[in-house]
């Protein structure tokens, strides 16, 4: 067992799936330019298209509604950039609707973004989430009013896995006249989207979570809606994103797709057991954890939970000494001193925050897999426990003992 | 292509988490002749470090700890822990984060605030054991000094900083607030700020 190798960090990024390998290598001599006129240009163009179509369809939009992007940072930096243009008059009727509403468990590329707008001249409210990171739609139905443009919630949180209603929310902001934007980088492949049902207006989604190449993301725009591009200085992509197309990665994320629609159904039902046996186990196994995230509205691949008296990245690093990856929410681990935005608007309080871990499984995961992190994983608490000081004679946990 | 590359650590930290010497098993403190404890949980790092001492030298003849904190909040106490045995109390005291570090091969910028609990709490022990033995004359306080009386900021503050990531006096601000009032502590506060950077990071 000693030189298994266990990948359960697939928030993080997910392995190339195969067939997404054996297109792009195939592609790799296709080097025309999209935009060129010539034999070499047409046949990137068209596969540029096919691919695009293949994006809108898994999605259910029409193919024009897609502009390809370079990640799933920077497709949100740009619906949430389009409302310095709107408070600047850019877009016609939104110049008076200059407040965004976003929640307080977003990915950091929504909410630093937020920051710099409200600093030049956008308001910002932020939605708080229950204990288990769910927005509470009454106090949305609060902050709504005919001053605010755009909501944007992720649909899944990458660090918990919470699922939001994104449809029950759209229809509230419609109804107050706003502009709707989800981040599903983490629902998408994981979860049925279709953004008619949805009734969305801006969606982004990113390929390397869902098996695909690092660099290509995908922003859907519903047909109509008001637009302003990040990036200037071309006419690629409708004009709406500038640079010469990323061929190789947009050719992956189409193939990419093409794989999750076959490979998702049966997917969901394999990976919710195999979490039930990780938290059952870890719940058996190991005294004084805290499950993060929501008990059923939550990604099938993602478990989150805190260890009481340990902190993160000593988890993190005795694991991946076992061969296993996963993910924290300690300060420690990510170079700033505070822990978890996420877990702390939960309500967990900081030293279960600087305690957590999170284990996402992915396609390839498997019952062995699970195993092995079980047996490995009770030994490694016990032996930070042994050496930290919560346990100790008058120590903050000394008396659970 | 290359190989996953190393961890952000150097090997003697990698070593000295892996198997960390001289651990306190158990509970039990009675044994020891001083015992200190700095930090919190919520913050993310405690330690607790217990010293055995040799009476008639005032040398330090053991050394045990425990530590709730990341791989190099463990490992420094771990290093700390060897360092200190056969030292005098006084030699123990002076013990400084920088050596700390140095003797662990070095610790990445961001992990240095990580180190700077172990030799707190090391003279805490010292003290402890200091005040036990009727020796309360030689107990030496960590003294701070007040530089931004607006916000009531003192020279530790600012040292936290640094180690937390402040390179700037606008950094420097941004963490603690200081000289956002009246503004007549700049010059002092940037001169400790420049010379925080130089006992730290030789910066």
């Amino acid at each position: 067992m000693a030189d298994m190798k266990v990948y359960f960090d697939h928030n993080a990024t997910t392995p190339i799936h195969p067939e997404v390998k054996k297109e792009m290598i195939a592609a790799m001599e296709m080097f025309g330019n999209p935009s060129s006129m010539h034999a070499w240009g047409r046949e990137a163009r068209a596969n540029v298209e096919d691919s695009r179509r293949k994006v809108a369809d898994f999605i259910g939009a029409h193919e024009r509604e897609i502009i390809f992007v370079g990640s799933g940072s920077e497709a949100n930096n740009t619906v949430l950039s389009l409302f310095v243009c709107g408070t600047s008059q850019c877009i016609a009727g939104s110049k008076k609707r200059n407040t965004i509403i976003t929640t307080k468990i977003e990915h950091p590329c929504v909410l630093e973004t937020s920051e710099c707008l409200a600093h030049r001249g956008v308001r910002v409210k932020y939605l708080g989430v229950d204990r288990y990171g769910k927005i509470d739609l009454d106090q949305l139905d609060g902050m709504l009013g005919d001053d605010v443009g755009l909501v944007s919630v992720m649909m899944a949180n990458n660090e918990i896995g919470t699922l939001q209603d994104i449809e029950a929310i759209t229809r509230m902001v419609h109804a107050s006249g706003a502009l709707m934007h989800t981040d599903a980088v983490q629902a998408i492949g994981k979860v049925p989207v279709d953004v008619r049902q949805l009734g969305i207006d801006f969606l982004t989604l990113s390929a390397h979570k869902i098996y695909g190449p690092k660099g290509i993301g995908a922003l859907f725009v519903k047909k109509g809606t008001a637009y302003c591009p990040l990036i200037r200085g071309g006419h690629q992509e409708q004009g709406r994103r500038a640079g010469t197309e990323n061929t190789l990665g947009i050719l992956g994320l189409g193939r990419a797709v093409e794989m999750r629609t076959l490979e998702m159904p049966e997917e969901d039902g394999r990976l919710l057991h195999l979490k039930e046996v990780l938290r059952n186990g870890i719940e058996d196994n190991i005294e004084d954890i805290h499950i993060n995230g929501h008990p059923t509205d939550s990604l099938a691949s993602t478990l989150n939970v805190s260890f009481t008296g340990v902190e993160g990245e000593a988890i993190l690093l005795y694991l991946d000494l076992e061969g296993i990856a996963v993910s924290t929410g300690s300060a420690c681990a990510s170079g700033s001193l505070d822990p978890s935005h996420v877990l702390l608007a939960t309500g967990v309080d900081a030293e279960l925050a600087h305690g957590s871990i999170r284990f996402s499984m992915g396609r390839q995961s498997s019952m062995q897999e699970v195993e092995y992190l079980l047996d490995v994983l009770p030994p490694i608490i016990k032996r930070i426990r042994n050496m930290s000081t919560a346990y100790i004679k008058g120590g903050l946990h000394a008396a659970s003992r | 292509m290359l190989q996953a590359g190393e961890w952000a650590y150097s090997d003697t930290l990698k070593e000295h988490f892996m198997n960390p010497k001289n651990i306190l098993q158990g509970e039990n403190t009675d044994d020891f002749d001083g015992v200190g404890m700095e930090g919190n949980l919520q913050c993310g790092d405690q330690m607790m470090v217990v010293i055995k001492v040799d009476k008639a030298h005032d040398v330090i003849t053991d050394c045990q700890w425990k530590t709730y904190g990341c791989a190099s909040a463990i490992a420094s106490t771990s290093v700390l822990s060897e360092m200190v045995k056969g030292r005098t109390l006084d030699a123990a005291f002076h013990i400084s984060p920088k050596e700390v570090a140095q003797e662990l091969g070095g610790l990445p910028d961001h992990k240095i605030h990580c180190s700077v609990l172990g030799d707190k709490a090391l003279r805490a022990a010292i003290n402890n054991y200091y005040t036990r033995n009727g020796k309360e004359d030689k107990v030496k306080q960590e003294q701070s000094k007040v530089i931004c009386q607006c916000m009531s900021i003192t020279d530790h503050d600012i040292e936290d900083a640094v180690l937390e990531g402040a390179r700037t006096y606008f950094e420097l601000q941004e963490r603690t607030k200081l000289g956002t009032v009246c503004g007549q502590c700049k010059d002092e506060a940037e001169l400790l700020l420049e010379k925080f950077k130089h006992i730290h990071f030789g910066a």
